[in-house]
């Protein structure tokens, strides 16, 4: 049976265990006749033109894990960024974990997508938010609407501020022999709100896991949304991130994508702004060997006048890596005196590598400032040679160089402490020890 | 520019479709439809050798099993391939030898498109070859051409006089199967220019040949082959207009370049066909497919100047098959009204140490869509390879879109590529500079746009550049906001 036949019969099952009464399920019963008649993406469609997931359906993952499994903290505390306090949604084969997590109402709520689609008194914020951003129509975010029962949901109300950072951990244990997961997370930052969210996919064995997760954030008037992904995951680990952002006026949403794991990645974010003045980022770092492949779609939507955006994508691949880039930027007729600027940069260091990139401009409005760059070339040999004759080592120096190229992706990041753990992520990837921080 | 203001703006007031009038030559006209009778009866009316005929008939079998493509960014009403007459030729087809001896009519038809032969013949020293109606009708300076041993002629002339070069180069940069309309134009094309430069052999004039489509409801399907021999080089200049009709018209040509070891082959067109009207009704449909390739140590440029056509549909490309071979492209692209371009280029770098450039400018007004589309690609084995794309769009007022699809993929760590985009409007500041120096909003904008486009008007031969800024200007009526 292929992985589609497996899940249309894995809902039916499915739907034994949730409220077929809640309004919700209408959405997913929607969404999954969506995915029967789409399928898979192919290759055929233009946005997967250069990302097959032909292995993963070959592969017979199990939909619901059967047992459950419980994790030491000791054994998995290197995954966290433990060095500072913060609040932990943190799930085992996708069943969430209380006694490794630390969730709130105090204020705010940060808790379970399981709660608020059962508890009555969430009711309300789900009825105006869930799956009003997420595509209707991308076969993907339709197949995880159609399974969509746990996750993180973070609600900030208007003026409140999390006393802490928010970190969202997904752990596969291997106990199965191949394991999918569907995460659906809900954030909502209410006026003037703000928060920030680190989220982390773990798997613990080689044994194979495909996670294909959807995120919605909604950020409202003069919201701060910071939303950083840190994405290295085991070699055997698959994951498609689908992440939709809608935003109001004055708001400002930074999605940092750190790409160093993992088998095959594949992150779609969107950005739809809804408001004025409305600032959105999009930062990412890729560093790739093997035979990995990272693929970022992003798509930043201009609907309204007067907002920015910024795009700063920089990769390294080495081995056998395939590194995807496709960045849309659409502005809308009405959408004056936008300012959209995307950046791409590629450095290949091996003769197998390839990067595949497709910075893509939709405008439709006259009075705005767009542009797109990118490239793709090599570490500077005058660079490293002026390295070297001070006595720096060839490898060193090209660890400096790469630190410095990818170095102001991580300016922006506004947890010191994460900014910390990505650098050493980073050293480690390229094998060096600098001996110092940068 | 030596307008005043009135005549400029009278001119542009009155200005409708500038070269829409309709010539009245007898044709002979084949019935419409497309079948593989009238493939043999193309290729019989031609006196066509037997394998020029296969090779037409495996092309059709081809067409017949693909599906028009749909992933432009364009929206058109798809052309209904049996409602087509694939053949017309002008009925009077004698060989002059003097220009007193052509159709007074056709003559007169040139006069108004500001060609005048004899005048081209002394002055710039362009050699023409005119096809009207998919017939080439008149050839000069081939003489001058022949005592270098350049072959510039029709492409049926040359299946007849020379087979052995077109049998061996036919197809090799554009296969038959290619796509939907290069099968297609395989399969029909009527006529078309051939050139042939003999090894190191300098073109001493600049080839020209205009294209023109005339006689309602017939699509031109032209053939262009240009083979540049090792150490040769030639430039080859393509311009068109098409009269006024209301109906669509297909166009879907071919061109094919080869340059062999160290040569180099320019190739500029300007392209002005009849864009519909303010309505967007009618005008003519622009499919083409233009390939070049490059031996060893050559260098293709392509330079367009693209105003004309309701859809466009083009993507010059070189393929750098050699060591150290070098690939260009530069354009300029204007759309008015309901204008819909989807053009740029691919550079295919399969050589090693191989270069190529991209320049990239679009220009859209009024309610039309300009896209860039855009391949580079560098191979596995394709050492050192150098790219550089910069695509440029101005938008003139907010009904328009500009859009763009740079595709960039490297399977080599020594590539080096850089692709650079921007899209912006004309700054109040710069016009209100220009007002204030005296120049009026109309002109200020025709200035503008000029320097905005100049680093491709530069590539144009001289003749061009002076037509192709006149063009722009006219391109761009009204479209001040």
């Amino acid at each position: 049976m292929d992985l589609k036949d497996k899940l249309l019969s894995s809902f039916i099952a499915f739907e034994n265990n949730v409220d077929l009464d809640h309004p919700v399920h209408e959405v997913r019963s929607e969404a999954i006749k969506n995915f029967e008649t789409k399928g898979f993406p192919s290759k055929k469609d233009e946005a997967w033109k250069y990302t097959s997931l032909n292995n993963i359906q070959k592969v017979d993952f199990s939909v619901f894990p059967k047992k459950e499994s419980a994790l030491e903290y000791r054994d998995i505390k290197k995954y966290f960024l433990h060095e500072i306090d913060t609040y932990k949604i943190v799930f085992v084969d996708g069943v969430y974990s209380s006694y490794l997590s630390e969730t709130t109402h105090d204020g705010v709520d940060v808790c379970l997508m399981s709660a608020a689609l059962t508890k009555p008194q969430y009711k309300q914020v789900i009825d105006v938010y869930f799956n009003k951003v997420a595509s209707k129509d991308e076969t993907l975010t339709t197949l995880n609407t159609a399974f969509s029962k746990e996750g993180a949901y973070i609600y900030i109300p208007k003026n409140k501020v999390p006393k802490k950072p928010i970190q969202i951990v997904h752990f596969a244990t291997g106990n199965e022999a191949a394991l999918m997961l569907q995460p659906r997370n809900l954030v909502i930052a209410e006026e003037n709100a703000e928060v920030q969210i680190i989220e982390r996919h773990q798997s613990l064995t080689e044994n194979e896991v495909f996670t294909n997760s959807v995120t919605e954030i909604f950020a409202a008037k003069d919201a701060n949304v910071d939303y950083y992904k840190v994405q290295n995951d085991a070699k055997t680990a698959s994951l498609v991130d689908n992440t939709y952002i809608s935003q109001k006026d004055n708001s400002v949403v930074r999605v940092h994508t750190f790409s160093f794991g993992g088998k095959l990645t594949r992150n779609n974010l969107n950005f739809y702004q809804n408001g004025e003045r409305i600032d959105s980022i999009l930062k990412g770092v890729t560093i790739l060997g093997d035979k990995q492949h990272v693929d970022h779609h992003t798509l930043v939507h201009h609907a309204q006048p007067n907002c920015e955006s910024h795009q700063d994508y920089k990769g390294i691949f080495g081995e056998k890596s395939t590194g995807v880039f496709n960045g849309k930027i659409i502005v809308d007729k009405i959408a004056q005196k936008t300012n959209a600027f995307q950046q791409n940069n590629n450095i290949l260091i091996s003769d197998k590598a390839t990067i595949n990139t497709k910075p893509q401009l939709e405008i439709f409005a006259d009075d705005v400032k767009c542009s797109h760059g990118c490239t793709i070339g090599q570490l500077d040999e005058d660079a490293l040679f002026y390295l070297q004759s001070r006595g720096i080592p060839r490898k060193e120096a090209t660890a400096l160089l790469m630190y410095a190229f990818a170095n102001n992706v991580l300016e922006s990041v506004r947890i010191p402490e994460l900014k910390t753990r990505i650098n050493k992520i980073i050293a480690n990837t390229l094998g060096v020890r600098v001996g110092f921080e940068l | 520019m030596a307008y005043t203001e009135e005549e400029l703006k009278k001119e542009l007031e009155t200005k409708e479709y500038e070269y829409g009038f309709y010539t009245d030559i007898e044709s002979e006209t084949f019935p419409k439809g497309l079948s593989e009778d009238i493939v043999i009866a193309i290729s019989q009316k031609k006196q066509e050798p037997e394998w020029m005929t296969e090779w037409r008939l495996e092309a059709f079998r081809v067409w017949k099993q693909m599906e028009e493509p749909e992933w432009a960014n364009v929206n058109y009403e798809k052309p209904n391939f049996q409602d087509i007459s694939y053949y017309s030729a002008p009925n009077k087809k004698p060989k002059y030898n003097s220009l007193d001896e052509v159709d007074p009519e056709l003559l007169d038809t040139f006069k108004r498109l500001g060609i005048s032969l004899d005048e081209q013949k002394k002055l710039a020293g362009v050699a023409v070859d005119i096809v009207m109606d998919s017939v080439s009708v008149a050839t000069t300076f081939k003489k001058t051409l022949a005592e270098k041993g350049i072959i510039f002629c029709s492409i049926s002339e040359a299946i007849q006089e020379h087979p052995e070069l077109v049998k061996k180069y036919i197809g090799t940069v554009v296969p038959q199967k290619d796509n939907f309309y290069a099968a297609l134009n395989s399969a029909v094309f009527s006529d078309g220019s051939f050139c042939y430069i003999p090894k190191g052999v300098r073109c001493p004039m600049e080839l020209s040949t205009y294209f023109r489509i005339n006689q309602a409801g017939t699509g031109q399907f032209e053939r262009t082959l240009v083979i540049a021999d090792e150490g040769s080089y030639v430039s080859y200049l393509e311009g068109c207009t098409a009269p006024s009709r209301d109906e669509n018209q297909l166009h879907a040509a071919v061109v094919e370049l080869i340059a062999l070891d160290d040569a180099e082959i320019k190739y500029s067109t300007v392209q002005n066909w009849f864009p519909g009207d303010k309505n967007g009704k009618g005008g003519v449909f622009n499919f083409v497919t233009k390939r070049g390739l490059c031996e060893k140590n050559a260098k293709i440029s392509w330079t367009q100047v693209e105003t004309g056509s309701a859809v466009t549909w083009k993507y010059p490309s070189c393929v750098l098959k050699g060591d150290n071979s070098i690939g260009e492209f530069y354009s300029i692209a204007v759309t008015n009204n309901f204008q819909q371009a989807d053009t740029g280029t691919k550079m295919i770098h399969l050589g090693k140490n191989t270069k190529s450039t991209i320049i990239s400018k679009g220009i859209s007004a009024g309610q039309s869509q300009n896209s860039y589309r855009g391949l580079v690609q560098v191979n596995s084995r394709a050492e050192n390879a150098r790219n550089f794309s910069q695509c440029d769009s101005l938008l003139m007022g907010n009904r328009c879109g500009a859009h763009t699809f740079p595709y960039i993929e490297a399977k080599n760590k020594s590539a080096q590529i850089e692709h650079e985009a921007t899209t912006s409007k004309i700054g109040e500041d710069q016009i209100f500079y220009c007002n204030q120096r005296g120049i009026d909003t109309e002109k200020a904008i025709a200035l503008i746009v000029n320097g905005f486009s100049k680093e491709v008007l530069n590539k144009l031969p001289m003749e061009f550049a002076v037509e192709a800024q006149k063009l722009l200007e006219i391109s761009l009526e009204g479209s001040v906001g």
